[in-house]
C-alpha cells in the first residue's frame, strides 16, 4: 500500500473504533433499561 | 407493517428477533464487503485510498439515512403523538451523529491523498458537516429540557426545520461554488465506476444499512425500557 | 393587545433591553477589530477576506439578544396571556422577531458597510452590503427567534441558542456572503442577493409556525 498506508489504516481504525462503540454501547444500553425495568416490581406488564 | 409497529409490545415482540437478525446480516455484509474490498485492484488514479470509499460513502449515506428516520419518526410523534415514535426519534440521533462523524473524517483522510487538502467546501462535504452540527443541536436540545415530553416535541420541530434546511444548504454551497467558475468542481469517484469497485460499496452500504437498522431497534428497545423504569419509578413515588 | 401596540411594546423592550442595540452593535465592533488583530494587518490579505468576516460577525452579532425574546415573557407570565390574545400565536412571535430586526438588525445592518470599508473592502461594495445586511438581519432575527422559541425552559440558554441555530445561518451567511463577494469580484451578483431575500422571506413566513408550535410546548 506504500505511501497511501498512513491514510487508509487510520481509515479503517476510526472505522472500527466507532463501529464497535455504536455496538457495544447500544447493547449495553438494551440491557441495563431492560434490568432496570424489570427489577420494579410494580411494573407487571413486563414479558420475561 | 408501522400500524402493527405501533403497538409498543408488538414492537418488542417483533424486535426481539429482528434487531439480532438484522445484526448477523450486517456482519456477514460487511465482512464480504471488506473481503471484496481489500481484494480489488487499486485505482489506476487513486492508488489504494480508493478503498477509503469503501467506509466513507456508505457512512455518509447512513448519516442521511439516520437522519430522514429521525425527521420521519419526529413528525409521526409531533403529529400523532406517540410515545414510540417519539423514542425511536431519541434512539436514532446517536447513531446518525455516529455514522455522520465518520464521514468526515474518512471524507478527511481520502481528500487528503487524492486532492491534497483534508477538507473540501464543496457542497457535499459541507452539507455532511452542518448534518453533524445539526445532529449535535438535536442532541443538546433534548438533554437540556428537563421535561422530557416537552423535550421530545422542541426537537421534533427542531427535526422538522432541520430537515428542510438541509437540501437548502446543500443547494446554497453548489451554488457558491458554481460562481467560482474556475475552480476545478470535485467529483467523488470519476464519472462511472468500475463493476470491481462498485460491488463492495454497494455490499458496504448494505451492510452499514442493515447495521443501522439493527442497532435502531436495540437502542428504540432501550428507551423502551428506560421510559417503563422510569414510569415505575414515578408510581412509587406517586 | 392590537398589533400595534404588541409592536410597540415589543420595540420599546428591544431598545431597552439591556442596552439594546448599542450591546449588538459594540459587539460587532469589537469582533470586527479582533480580525486585524488575529489575521495581521496586511492590508491585502484583510481586504480579501473583510466582506465575508463582516458577514459572519453580523451573524453572530445578530444572536445575542435573542435569549431575552421570549424568556422574559415566559418568566413572568406575559408569554401565556399573550397566547390567549385575539390575535394567533404565531403573528405575536412574528411581531417579536420584526421588532428584533428594527430595533437590532437595522441599526446592524447600517455599520455592516463601515466595518467592511474598515477592514479595507471597496467602498463600491458598501451599498450591497448594506441591503445584504437588511435582508439577511430579517432572516436572522426570524430563524434565530425560532432557536430562542424552542430552547425556552432549558438549561443552557445562550449556548444551546447558537448551537441550534447556526445549521440555519448557514444558508442565509452563504448566499449574503457569496453576493458581496461576487461584486467584489466582479461576477453576478444578483442571484445571491434574490436567494437571500428568498431565504428571510421564507424564514418570515415559516418560522412563525414553529416558533408558536415550540412556544405552546414550553408553556405546556
Amino acid at each position: 500500500m506504500g505511501k497511501y498506508a498512513i491514510f487508509v489504516w487510520p481509515a479503517y481504525g476510526v472505522t472500527a473504533l466507532v463501529l464497535l462503540w455504536m455496538v457495544f454501547d447500544s447493547l449495553g444500553r438494551a440491557r441495563r433499561w431492560r434490568i432496570r425495568a424489570s427489577k420494579r416490581p410494580e411494573d407487571q406488564g413486563d414479558r420475561p | 407493517m408501522i400500524p402493527a409497529l405501533a403497538n409498543p409490545q408488538r414492537f418488542m415482540d417483533f424486535s426481539r428477533w429482528a434487531a439480532p437478525w438484522l445484526g448477523a446480516l450486517a456482519a456477514a455484509l460487511i465482512a464480504i464487503g471488506l473481503w471484496l474490498g481489500f481484494t480489488a485492484p487499486e485505482d489506476y488514479q487513486q492508488g489504494d485510498t480508493v478503498r477509503i470509499m469503501f467506509i466513507h460513502v456508505p457512512a455518509a449515506w447512513m448519516g442521511l439515512f439516520a437522519y430522514l428516520c429521525l425527521g420521519v419518526a419526529s413528525f409521526i410523534g409531533l403529529v400523532f403523538r406517540h410515545a414510540l415514535a417519539d423514542a425511536a426519534a431519541r434512539a436514532a440521533a446517536p447513531l446518525g451523529a455516529a455514522f455522520t462523524g465518520l464521514a468526515l473524517v474518512t471524507g478527511s483522510l481520502w481528500g487528503k491523498p487524492m486532492w491534497g487538502t483534508w477538507w473540501q467546501w464543496d457542497a457535499r462535504m459541507t452539507s455532511v458537516l452542518v448534518l453533524f452540527l445539526f445532529y449535535l443541536g438535536y442532541m443538546a436540545l433534548q438533554a437540556a429540557i428537563e421535561d422530557e415530553a416537552k423535550a421530545d416535541r422542541a426537537a421534533a420541530i427542531l427535526a422538522m426545520v432541520g430537515l428542510i434546511n438541509l437540501p437548502i444548504v446543500h443547494y446554497s454551497v453548489e451554488w457558491w461554488n458554481t460562481l467560482h467558475q474556475g475552480e476545478s468542481i470535485f467529483r467523488k469517484g470519476g464519472p462511472a465506476m468500475a463493476a470491481v469497485y462498485l460491488w463492495p460499496l454497494g455490499i458496504m452500504a448494505l451492510g452499514y444499512t442493515a447495521l443501522f437498522g439493527s442497532l435502531w431497534l436495540v437502542r428504540i428497545r432501550a428507551e423502551v425500557w428506560r421510559r417503563r423504569a422510569r414510569a415505575a419509578a414515578m408510581k412509587v413515588v406517586s | 393587545m392590537s398589533l400595534a401596540a404588541l409592536l410597540r411594546r415589543e420595540l420599546a423592550l428591544a431598545w431597552g433591553r439591556g442596552g439594546g442595540p448599542l450591546l449588538a452593535c459594540a459587539f460587532y465592533v469589537a469582533m470586527a477589530a479582533l480580525l486585524p488583530l488575529a489575521a495581521g494587518p496586511s492590508p491585502e490579505r484583510l481586504a480579501a477576506v473583510a466582506p465575508g468576516s463582516a458577514w459572519v460577525a453580523l451573524a453572530l452579532a445578530s444572536l445575542l439578544s435573542l435569549e431575552r425574546l421570549f424568556e422574559r415573557d415566559f418568566e413572568d407570565g406575559a408569554l401565556d396571556l399573550l397566547t390567549l390574545a385575539p390575535a394567533p400565536l404565531e403573528l405575536v412571535c412574528a411581531v417579536k422577531c420584526l421588532a428584533q430586526w428594527i430595533a437590532a438588525g437595522a441599526p446592524l445592518a447600517v455599520l455592516a458597510p463601515v466595518v467592511c470599508i474598515a477592514l479595507g473592502a471597496d467602498p463600491s461594495l458598501a451599498p450591497l452590503t448594506f441591503v445584504c445586511a437588511l435582508v439577511g438581519g430579517l432572516g436572522f432575527a426570524f430563524t434565530g427567534g425560532l432557536g430562542a422559541a424552542l430552547a425556552l425552559g432549558s438549561r443552557r440558554g445562550g449556548l444551546l441558542i447558537a448551537v441550534i441555530v447556526l445549521p440555519l445561518f448557514a444558508p442565509p451567511v452563504i448566499f449574503g456572503g457569496g453576493a458581496i463577494e461576487a461584486m467584489a469580484s466582479g461576477l453576478h451578483w444578483r442571484a445571491g442577493l434574490l436567494l437571500l431575500s428568498a431565504y428571510s422571506l421564507a424564514a418570515v413566513a415559516l418560522s412563525p409556525l414553529a416558533m408558536a408550535a415550540a412556544c405552546r410546548n414550553a408553556l405546556s
